[in-house]
């Protein structure tokens, strides 16, 4: 069944989105990340000029974003005073990469810096969780601990002034890395596109040492806002936000999500590192083949103006 | 406007060496005059009927004849970028603008362009995809370039290849050799607005008669809603999917609740 698009202006089997929305909501639940670097990818594949892909994923990710913020709240699994910590400062970072991404536009680059943000990004934060993750495996065949968390240890970010106690994660830290953290992750978000969870949830774990108990909820409230105020100014600013195309991706992403989540809580916590480390690899790596392959067409064309 | 000027000019030219006064008329009827796209337009086809009758009672005709229908649609202004190796990446490095092209063009005949009039007619007519005038900026000044230009021939590649400009040989056909139909393909890309339809009818390689019409293309329904929504209150409409997103997330929440 063939659905025509408004602001896309192309029609789109309806059937094949949702199986996205599906597939990329049950991975999202999985890993209990956003998807938005495997769903804009997608969108862009199937046809969707880059810009509208980017603006409509962040109202489906703040749709999946919500729903597990949720449930988190429900069990009392998330640190309200950080979220709002990280989200002054991840307000500011969607406002500057939606500015950022209207001035790339103008100048017919904005292709090149989403398909380089996604080949640094991707194949960086892919490899660590791989290198991580596979040490974290060998820990345990090993029978040693599996802990990652060393209460204790400190490095030069704890050194930080303006230090501020958050209470239910349970640490004591500067307003700084915090701020930096939050701005990147909304600056990030705008820009590709993506909730930034998974790149949110390392940072936090390893900079901060957030317990893991609050981190994915925690990271979920941030995704969540920063994702609906990205929707909002980048349909105020760009008017590219495609709300028949985010509605079926929705659907599907939050029923996707559900099952998921199911998957996930079976598997072993390093395996879901592990795996997750090579979907984000991989996708880093079919970024790269892009950019480095010589392309079939030399030529494209963009839209300026109406006469 | 250019056209409409250079056309006029034409005729006039036509018209004073063809000697006596055309004694042709033409008549056409489209299917059709307004295409509506609703969330199921995946395109649409529309026909245009017509007959070449003699233009007084005394009039003689004087087949065969050779026709070309010309649809053009809204003005727009595109841009065409080159790809360039730039330190082993591929990057935008060169660009065109192309500046008030018509967004949809169609060029339909009863036999290739080239057979129907020499150069310079279709050139003066601006018939077929190759003698169009597509005005390039280039710096400040904006012209039309030779038809080999290596920007021009891939925007019209471009456009062939999403169904946007299309020059067809054999898509007029003659029913009789006085009544004739062709189809017009409009894919589902379609921009929205105004088309201007061009009927011109040739014998032995001279303009003898032309008419115009026009179709109009819309947005309809929810569609047009969604469209104009998100065109006119942009801010709105942002706040309206972001509830939207809200809503969904919670609803699922609220359906796939376990504990």
């Amino acid at each position: 069944m063939q659905i025509y698009l408004p602001i896309a202006d192309l029609p789109v089997n309806v059937f094949l989105v949702l199986g996205m929305g599906l597939a990329v909501g049950y991975i999202s639940g999985m890993f209990g990340i956003g998807g938005g670097f495997l769903m804009t990818p997608l969108l862009i594949f199937i046809g969707i000029s880059p810009a509208v892909a980017v603006a409509t994923v962040s109202s489906h990710i703040a749709a999946s974003s919500f729903t597990g913020a949720i449930s988190y709240w429900r069990r009392r699994a998330l640190d309200i005073a950080l979220a709002m910590m990280l989200l002054s400062a991840g307000i500011v970072g969607t406002a500057t990469g939606v500015w950022l991404f209207t001035e790339l536009r103008a100048l017919d680059q904005l292709d090149l810096v989403i398909g380089l943000s996604y080949v640094t990004l991707l194949t960086v934060v892919g490899g660590m969780m791989i290198y991580e993750s596979v040490q974290a495996v060998m820990r345990t065949r090993r029978g040693g601990p599996a802990t990652l968390r060393r209460p204790g240890s400190h490095t030069w970010i704890h050194g930080l002034p303006f230090k501020l106690r958050f209470k239910r994660s349970k640490i004591y830290v500067s307003a700084i890395p915090v701020w930096a953290i939050g701005f990147l992750i909304g600056f990030v978000g705008a820009i590709m596109g993506i909730g930034g969870g998974f790149l949110l949830v390392p940072m936090l774990i390893y900079f901060l040492r957030v317990p893991t108990a609050t981190v994915i909820g925690t990271s979920m409230v941030l995704t969540l806002i920063t994702m609906a105020s990205a929707t909002v100014m980048h349909a105020a600013t760009n008017h590219l936000v495609d709300a028949v195309l985010a509605l079926i991706l929705m659907v599907g992403g939050v029923i996707g999500a559900q099952f998921g989540a199911r998957t996930g809580q079976k598997m072993r916590g390093e395996r879901l590192r592990l795996l997750l480390g090579l979907l984000v690899f991989a996708v880093g790596l079919r970024f790269a083949y892009e950019l480095v392959v010589q392309p079939e067409d030399l030529y494209s064309l963009r839209y300026v103006g109406n006469g | 406007m250019m056209r409409r000027l250079a056309t006029a000019l034409a005729l006039l030219f036509v018209a004073c060496s063809a000697g006596p006064a055309a004694a042709e008329r033409l008549v056409v009827s489209l299917s059709n005059h307004r295409v509506a796209v609703t969330s199921n337009f995946v395109g649409e086809e529309l026909v245009l009927f017509g007959t070449i009758e003699p233009d007084q009672a005394t009039g003689q005709l004087r087949p065969p004849y050779d026709l070309v229908v010309t649809v053009t649609g809204p003005q727009q202004t595109l841009r065409t970028r080159r790809k360039q190796r730039v330190l082993g990446i591929w990057v935008n490095v060169d660009s065109r603008e192309f500046v008030s092209v018509p967004s949809y063009l169609a060029v339909l005949s009863n036999r290739p362009v080239a057979e129907i009039a020499d150069q310079e007619t279709l050139r003066k007519l601006q018939i077929g995809l190759n003698y169009f005038l597509l005005p390039q900026r280039i710096g400040p000044d904006v012209a039309d370039t030779v038809t080999d230009d290596p920007f021009r021939r891939a925007f019209v590649r471009l456009q062939r290849q999403q169904g946007l400009y299309r020059e067809s040989s054999t898509a007029v056909t003659f029913l009789t050799p006085t009544v004739f139909r062709t189809a017009i393909a409009m894919p589902a890309a379609v921009p929205t607005g105004t088309y201007a339809i061009e009927v011109e009818l040739f014998s032995q390689g001279k303009l003898v008669a032309r008419t115009n019409s026009a179709l109009e293309v819309i947005k309809a329904g929810f569609e047009q809603y969604v469209a104009d929504a998100a065109r006119d209150y942009g801010l709105l409409y942002g706040m309206a999917t972001a509830l939207m997103a809200l809503l969904i997330g919670w609803f699922a929440s609220v359906v796939f609740r376990r504990d």
